[in-house]
C-alpha cells in the first residue's frame, strides 16, 4: 500500500527517470510488466527453455520468430526475460515504425522500452550494454497466414547481424511457439488494410465477426526457448562490411531458430493444452 | 594572449548580449563590438560595460566595413537559439552578408556560430538520439528550423572558402532557465498547457548558464567543428507539465495544428508545426563530443535545469506579477 502510494505521488509530482529512448522502468515495473506477467502467467502459462543462455549482464541481442498478427509474442519475450532471469533485466525491444507513429501506443511503447529499429538506435542500446530484442521478420511474420504458421519469412536485411558485430554483442536465437494460434489469420481484407494505411488487416474465425469479442487472444500455450548464445567477438573489426559473413550468420540464426521451432512443435501436442 | 577584436551578432538578445557582458570584464581581450538591430535593454546595456554597441541590420553592407575597419579578428553570429522569431530580421540573409564580410577581411580567424538541434527534426521515423553527424529528417519545408538548415549550409560553404578559419557550429538543445525568454519558457508558463494527445514528446534542455559558458568558451579557445550542446537525462513533456504542477489539456493531432497556426498568425503565440512536432517526438543530441573534444561537462542536467526554471517562474509569479507573463 505504502509502495503504492509513493508510486501515484512520484507519477503524479512527475518524480522519476526517463533514459533517452524514453523509457520509464517505474511505470514499467509498476504496471506495464505487472499486467503483462498476468497475461503470461494466467492465459498463455508460458514455458521458458534455456533462459541461462540470456547473460546476467552486458549487451546481447534477442532474435526471435515473429507471429500472432498482434505483437504479443514481443511483449511476452519481455515479461520471460523479466520473470524468468534471476538478473530481472529489461528487454529492449525494437519496433516498427507504424508502432511510433501511432497516437498513444507510440508513446507507451517508448516508456515499455521500445525504440525504433533502425541501425543508430540498435547499436547505442547494445553499446550501452543492453539486452536488445529484434523480430527481424517484421511484418511478413506477424501477418501470415495461418496455414503458414512456424514458417520463418524472409529475415530483413541481415541489418541485425551487422549491428552485434559491430559492437561485438552475443546473438541468443529464439523460438516462439503458441503465438501462431491467439489469433488464426485465415484470410485478410486488403482493401480495408489499404484505407486504414496498416500493412494487413487480419480475418480470424472471430474477428471481425464478434467484433471486439473476437480480439480476445485464444488461450494457447507457449514455449520460449533461448538457444546457444552466437558469440560475434571473434571476427575481426570491420567484418559487420563484409556482406558474406553478415549473409552466412543471418541464414546460420535463421536455420537455428527453425529448427528449435520444428523441434518444439513435434514435442507439443495439443496447441491449447502442451 | 595576442590582442583581439570580437564581435558578437544578436547582441540585444539571449545569449549574444550577454556573452559581450562576460567578454567586456575580460581585459585580456581589446575590442568587443556588439552588433544587432534593436538597442539592448537599458540594465543588459549596463553591463555591456567597455563593449561598443552598433546597431545595424546584417542585411546591410555597413556590416562588412565595420569587420574590415575594426580588423575584426574573432566573429560570434548569435542570432538563433533565443526567443527568434521576433527580431525582425532574415536570419539567412543577414548570415549571407556577415559570411561575405568575414569572407573578404583576411583578419578574421575564428568564427562561432549558434545554431539549433532543431535541424535534426523530431519525427517517428527519425532514431532516438542523434549524433553530429547526422543528416536531417522530417524537417518542415518553411520556417524556423529551414532557416537554420540554410543558416548551416552558408557556415560550410564559408569554411570550405575559407580555410585558414576556424569555425565552430553549436547546435543547442533547447535553452531553459529563470532568465531566458523562450518558445518553451513561455510553453510551459500556461496556467494550462496544451499538449498533443496521445504523444508525449523526449525534451533535453541545456542550462541558460551552460549554454553561455559554451558559448565564451568557442569563443576564447580554437575549438573547430559541430558540437551538439545539451545537459543530460531527459523529461518527457508530460512529465515536465507535472513537475511544474500544471494541467495538460491534450488537444488531437490536427486540432492542436490548426490552432498553433492561428495563433502564430495573430503573432498571440509561436505554436509552429516544428514546435507540435517536437511536442510529439521530441528530439535527444548525443554531447560525447562536447565532454572529449570540447571538453565541456554541463554543470545542469535536463531536469535541474528545468526545476531551476520552474522555480524562478514561480518567484517572478509572487514577487512581479506580468513579468512571467510574457512582457519583456
Amino acid at each position: 500500500m505504502a509502495d503504492l502510494l509513493a508510486f501515484a505521488r512520484r507519477r503524479l509530482h512527475g518524480d522519476y527517470r526517463v533514459d533517452e529512448f524514453g523509457f520509464d522502468p517505474d511505470l514499467t515495473d509498476h504496471v506495464l510488466l505487472p499486467l503483462m506477467a498476468s497475461l503470461y502467467h494466467s492465459w498463455f502459462r508460458v514455458q521458458t527453455i534455456g533462459i541461462h543462455h540470456v547473460p546476467a549482464e552486458g549487451s546481447a541481442l534477442v532474435v526471435a520468430n515473429h507471429s500472432g498478427t498482434l505483437p504479443l509474442d514481443a511483449l511476452m519475450t519481455a515479461v520471460a526475460v523479466h520473470e524468468a532471469h534471476p538478473a530481472g533485466r529489461h528487454l529492449r525491444m525494437l519496433g516498427a515504425d507504424l508502432v511510433f507513429r501511432a497516437p498513444l501506443l507510440g508513446p507507451l511503447a517508448r516508456k515499455s522500452g521500445q525504440t525504433l529499429a533502425c541501425v543508430p538506435d540498435a547499436e547505442r542500446l547494445l553499446t550501452s550494454g543492453e539486452l536488445v530484442g529484434v523480430w527481424p521478420e517484421g511484418f511478413k511474420g506477424i501477418g501470415k497466414l495461418y496455414r503458414d504458421r512456424y514458417k520463418l519469412q524472409r529475415f530483413g536485411r541481415g541489418g541485425f547481424v551487422s549491428a552485434a558485430l559491430r559492437t561485438q554483442a552475443r546473438i541468443i536465437p529464439c523460438a516462439i511457439v503458441g503465438a501462431e494460434e491467439i489469433y488464426p489469420m485465415i484470410g485478410e481484407a486488403t482493401p480495408l488494410a489499404r484505407l486504414l494505411r496498416i500493412p494487413y488487416f487480419p480475418v480470424t474465425p472471430f474477428f471481425p465477426l464478434l467484433g471486439p469479442l473476437g480480439m480476445i487472444p485464444l488461450p494457447s500455450k507457449w514455449y520460449i526457448e533461448f538457444g546457444e548464445p552466437v558469440r560475434t567477438d571473434a571476427y575481426e573489426p570491420g567484418s559487420a562490411e563484409d556482406p558474406m559473413l553478415v549473409i552466412a550468420l543471418t541464414d546460420q540464426i535463421r536455420e537455428t531458430i527453425q529448427q528449435t521451432l520444428d523441434r518444439l512443435l513435434t514435442q507439443r501436442g495439443n496447441p491449447f493444452l502442451g | 594572449m595576442p590582442s583581439s577584436t570580437v564581435l558578437v551578432t544578436g547582441a540585444s538578445r539571449f545569449p549574444g548580449g550577454q556573452l559581450v557582458a562576460r567578454l567586456a570584464a575580460d581585459s585580456t581581450i581589446d575590442r568587443i563590438l556588439a552588433v544587432d538591430t534593436v538597442p539592448p535593454r537599458r540594465d543588459l546595456l549596463r553591463r555591456m560595460g567597455r563593449a561598443e554597441f552598433v546597431r545595424v541590420d546584417l542585411r546591410n553592407p555597413l556590416i562588412a566595413k565595420v569587420i574590415s575597419t575594426a580588423k575584426v579578428d574573432t566573429v560570434v553570429h548569435a542570432v538563433l537559439s533565443d526567443y527568434p522569431r521576433d527580431s525582425g530580421e532574415h536570419p539567412v540573409i543577414g548570415t549571407m552578408q556577415l559570411l561575405a564580410a568575414c569572407q573578404k577581411s583576411m583578419a578574421v580567424t575564428r568564427l562561432v556560430v549558434t545554431s539549433t538541434g532543431a535541424v535534426y527534426g523530431a519525427s517517428a521515423l527519425a532514431q532516438a538520439v542523434f549524433t553530429e553527424r547526422d543528416e536531417p529528417k522530417g524537417v518542415p519545408a518553411s520556417g524556423y528550423v529551414k532557416d537554420a538548415v540554410e543558416l548551416e549550409g552558408y557556415v560550410r560553404a564559408f569554411a570550405r572558402r575559407r580555410e585558414d578559419v576556424d569555425v565552430t557550429v553549436l547546435r543547442f538543445t533547447d535553452i531553459l532557465g529563470p532568465r531566458i525568454d523562450t518558445v518553451l519558457s513561455r510553453y510551459f508558463s500556461l496556467p494550462v498547457v496544451p499538449t498533443v494527445l496521445g504523444y508525449d514528446g523526449r525534451m533535453q534542455l541545456v542550462h541558460e548558464q551552460d549554454a553561455l559558458a559554451v558559448l565564451e568558451r568557442a569563443t576564447r579557445e580554437r575549438l573547430p567543428g559541430v558540437f551538439n550542446v545539451g545537459g543530460d537525462g531527459v523529461l518527457l513533456v508530460s512529465q515536465a507539465i507535472r513537475r511544474m504542477g500544471r494541467i495538460a489539456i491534450p488537444l488531437p493531432r490536427p486540432v492542436a495544428a490548426t490552432l498553433g497556426r492561428l495563433l502564430c498568425s495573430a503573432q498571440l503565440a509561436d505554436y509552429s508545426l516544428e514546435h507540435i512536432q517536437f511536442l510529439s517526438f521530441g528530439r535527444v543530441l548525443d554531447t560525447t563530443r562536447l565532454r572529449t573534444e570540447f571538453c565541456f561537462v554541463p554543470r545542469w542536467t535536463t531536469a535541474q535545469a528545468f526545476d531551476d526554471y520552474a522555480r524562478g517562474r514561480a518567484l517572478a509569479q509572487r514577487c512581479l506579477p506580468g513579468f512571467a507573463t510574457g512582457s519583456r
